[in-house]
């Protein structure tokens, strides 16, 4: 039975460390491209960047499966120059300004090591400290005179993959779970169906690599692999947590709904009732925004029966994510077990 | 020359909260040692270095105070798994949300290290206020992503957490990390000891690693009364001209140290390190300092009869966030200028300077 070990754990964290900011994925399409050379050979890059990979079973009556996990993070992009290593910059995705200030970054394809800094505390007054930092008064110092950056570069956390106990600590821990997932199913292609796997670009900026790759492969159902919020922290007042969204080390998450997609019920049933089966601990994603890739992909061409499946994490689009190991090897497990068994009659059975 | 940058990147990998200096302070012992003769602890845990000077007995002394305490935070409770926290000298919980730290666990028996960061919950989970605004540190937490049974017990109230940012070499020779303020000025003062390896110098020379600077100079105010110097001469950082930063408080960074002046610093000695420093042509910045210079010169001028003191300054941008940064150029001026400074410092040197009246 193929299983997340060790190899997996190195690959997962080479891809968490590599800088892929939306629109600039080329560092994490290079080492999809790296893995999946000897394991697949209908390999190709499409207009937007994305890698798509067609992996055909033997046998008649096949359903073609897409799976797809983005691989661009949320970042920054240096706008202006102000002189003296210091620049300006603009977020790329949905990121929260006060996660930024005090913060270690890497700057462009070459990883030039810079810095988000803050006024002093002692320089600030009492009514400034009431009111959070704003982006515009913040700036990416990389020092005086390094001439290798400029505007246009991207730049992301520079926080380094970490594992302790049983935890995973990283940045873009979304989505490189998903990525890392995809490649290890690739290469235990699960016998019986025709794998179209994705992965994808600018998911974070409006999910624009999906909508081309589900055009392009025209698949029968989709699976989106994702790393979803686990909102599970104690609330201010003591009162019970109602929202959590996920909770840590209960296993992969299954959607029912979030802000871009109903899941197709019968998926659901399908993937709930596989992880019931093999005994592998899954829980169901509160209903509630957010969205995958499944947001475009089942709007595709004349439509398409999808879900999405996440790891669960912590403080995701921040410096440091927070995920448990357990909980990926069971996503990983879930969607082995489903697609090694993708019953004949998912998509003729009632929407129920 | 000792490498500067290893002993710095390593002086900057250890905690030592204002308060719980001890793992910085052995560190020091252990680069100071090859040019002092003896070590001694104050009671609120300074470290005193003497070295020796070649003038008669009874000999002038001049105390070099830099402090080796840092700001951070500390464990206030245990929650469902998450640490609550206070903060251990001046920080902004502006800066805190996604700030990787180190716990200093005690309760597992021998004391171990946890990988943690300092987590904002999500809007739902924090009071109305705190939503779409500044989260309070009250309502900012650690997660160690360990699950609640497996930190039962291994970590308790009262543990220290520090910053665990990485010190990164920036372009142009700067360095970024947390608690470059001021260790940075420790460095500076190992410069220093080092270049009097090859000067006579007619004075003892205490070098401080002073304590509890970030609550109040305590240390600095202690072993001042300790060791009773003839002149006190206090190096910490101050602000570097930057992002939020640009006021007349504010100075260059790469241009040099600043010679402080103002109440805290006694005129005549301000005035012999100018006059040193300029004919060294060595760049420097003179500081303002109208009421009070906020380092351990505010103690130790005050301690018992009272001590001439002199104040010097390393400019710092983001001072207080863990991305400190620094000159290394500024703080290799700073130490020669501290080691010609008391090479030139002749035994009659306290009778000779007067009040400008």
């Amino acid at each position: 039975m193929p299983a997340i070990g060790n190899a997996q754990l190195k690959l997962l964290e080479k891809l968490c460390n590599a800088c892929a900011v939306s629109g600039d994925e080329a560092e994490v399409r290079r080492i999809v491209l790296e893995e999946l050379r000897g394991v697949a050979t209908d390999v190709r890059v499409d207009a937007l960047g994305n890698v798509l990979v067609t992996m055909l079973a033997s046998g008649s009556k096949r359903p073609r499966v897409m799976l797809s996990a983005h691989m661009d993070e949320v970042g920054f992009m240096l706008v202006a120059d102000d002189g003296d290593g210091l620049f300006r910059f603009e977020t790329v995705g949905g990121m929260d300004v006060r996660q930024l200030p005090g913060k270690a970054v890497l700057v462009g394809r070459d990883h030039v090591p810079g810095v988000i800094g803050a006024r002093p505390i002692h320089l600030t007054t009492a009514d400034e400290r009431r009111h959070k930092i704003p982006l515009d008064s913040l700036r990416i110092d990389v020092g005086p005179g390094s001439p290798k950056v400029k505007p246009g570069d991207r730049a992301t956390f520079a926080t380094r993959f970490q594992k302790s106990g049983p935890a995973l600590l990283s940045k873009a821990l979304d989505n490189r779970l998903g990525v890392a997932t995809l490649i290890e199913l690739l290469r235990n292609a699960p016998a019986g169906i025709d794998l179209l796997v994705a992965f994808t670009v600018q998911e974070e900026i409006g999910l624009r690599g999906a909508k081309v790759a589900a055009h392009a492969f025209g698949p029968d159902l989709a699976i989106a692999v994702d790393a979803t919020p686990a909102n599970d922290l104690p609330t201010w007042d003591g009162e019970e947590n109602a929202a959590y969204n996920t909770k840590l080390g209960f296993g992969p998450a299954i959607y029912l709904a979030d802000g871009a997609t109903f899941s197709d019920p019968r998926l659901i049933r399908w993937l709930d009732e596989a992880g019931t089966a093999a005994k592998i601990p899954h829980q169901f994603r509160q209903p509630g925004g957010g969205g995958t890739d499944a947001g475009a992909i089942h709007k595709s061409r004349a439509g398409v029966p999808s879900v999405s499946v996440s790891v669960p994490h912590r403080y995701s689009h921040t410096a440091v994510s927070i995920a448990r190991l357990e909980d990926w090897k069971n996503t990983f497990a879930l969607l082995f077990a489903a697609l090694s068994h993708v019953p004949s009659n998912l998509l003729v059975s009632e929407r129920k | 020359m000792t490498e500067l940058l290893p002993f710095l990147k390593q002086l900057l990998s250890v905690p030592g909260l204002s308060g719980y200096e001890d793992p910085a302070a052995m560190l020091i012992e252990e680069q100071w040692r090859p040019f002092v003769q003896q070590f001694s602890r104050g009671k609120l845990g300074s470290l005193h270095a003497l070295r020796t000077g070649t003038g008669a007995v009874p000999r002038p002394s001049v105390m070099i105070t830099t402090h080796m305490d840092a700001i951070g935070l500390m464990v206030t409770g245990v929650v469902n798994g998450f640490l609550r926290l206070t903060q251990v000298g001046g920080v902004d919980p502006r800066v805190l949300p996604g700030t990787s730290v180190s716990v200093y666990a005690s309760g597992g028996g021998e004391p171990r290290i946890l990988p943690g960061v300092v987590v904002q919950p999500a809007a739902h989970l924090l009071p109305p206020e705190a939503r779409d605004g500044v989260v309070p540190l009250e309502n900012l937490f650690v997660d160690t992503g360990l699950p609640p049974h497996s930190l039962a017990g291994l970590v308790r109230v009262g543990d220290v957490v520090s910053f665990a940012q990485p010190p990164v070499e920036l372009s142009g020779e700067t360095l970024s990390g947390h608690t470059l303020d001021n260790r940075a000025s420790v460095a500076a003062l190992t410069v220093c000891l080092e270049e009097l390896q090859s000067r006579p110098h007619a004075w003892d020379v205490w070098a401080v690693a002073s304590t509890q600077e970030e609550v109040g100079a305590l240390g600095a105010g202690a072993s001042a009364f300790e060791l009773h110097p003839s002149m006190a001469i206090a190096v910490d950082v101050t602000w570097a001209k930057g992002p939020g930063a640009s006021d007349w408080s504010t100075f260059p960074l790469g241009k040099g140290p600043t010679i402080v002046m103002g109440p805290n610093i006694h005129p005549a000695l301000h005035e012999a390190m100018k006059e040193l420093a300029d004919r060294l042509e060595i760049p420097y910045a003179v500081e303002y300092t109208p009421t009070h210079s906020g380092t351990d010169g505010v103690a130790t001028q005050v301690a018992a009869e009272g001590i001439p003191t002199l104040v010097m300054g390393l400019p710092l941008r983001y001072m207080h966030t863990p991305v400190e940064l620094v000159a290394v150029k500024d703080i290799q001026r700073l130490g020669r200028l501290l080691a010609e400074f008391i090479a030139g410092l002749e035994p009659d040197f306290m009778q000779k300077i007067t009040w400008d009246d």
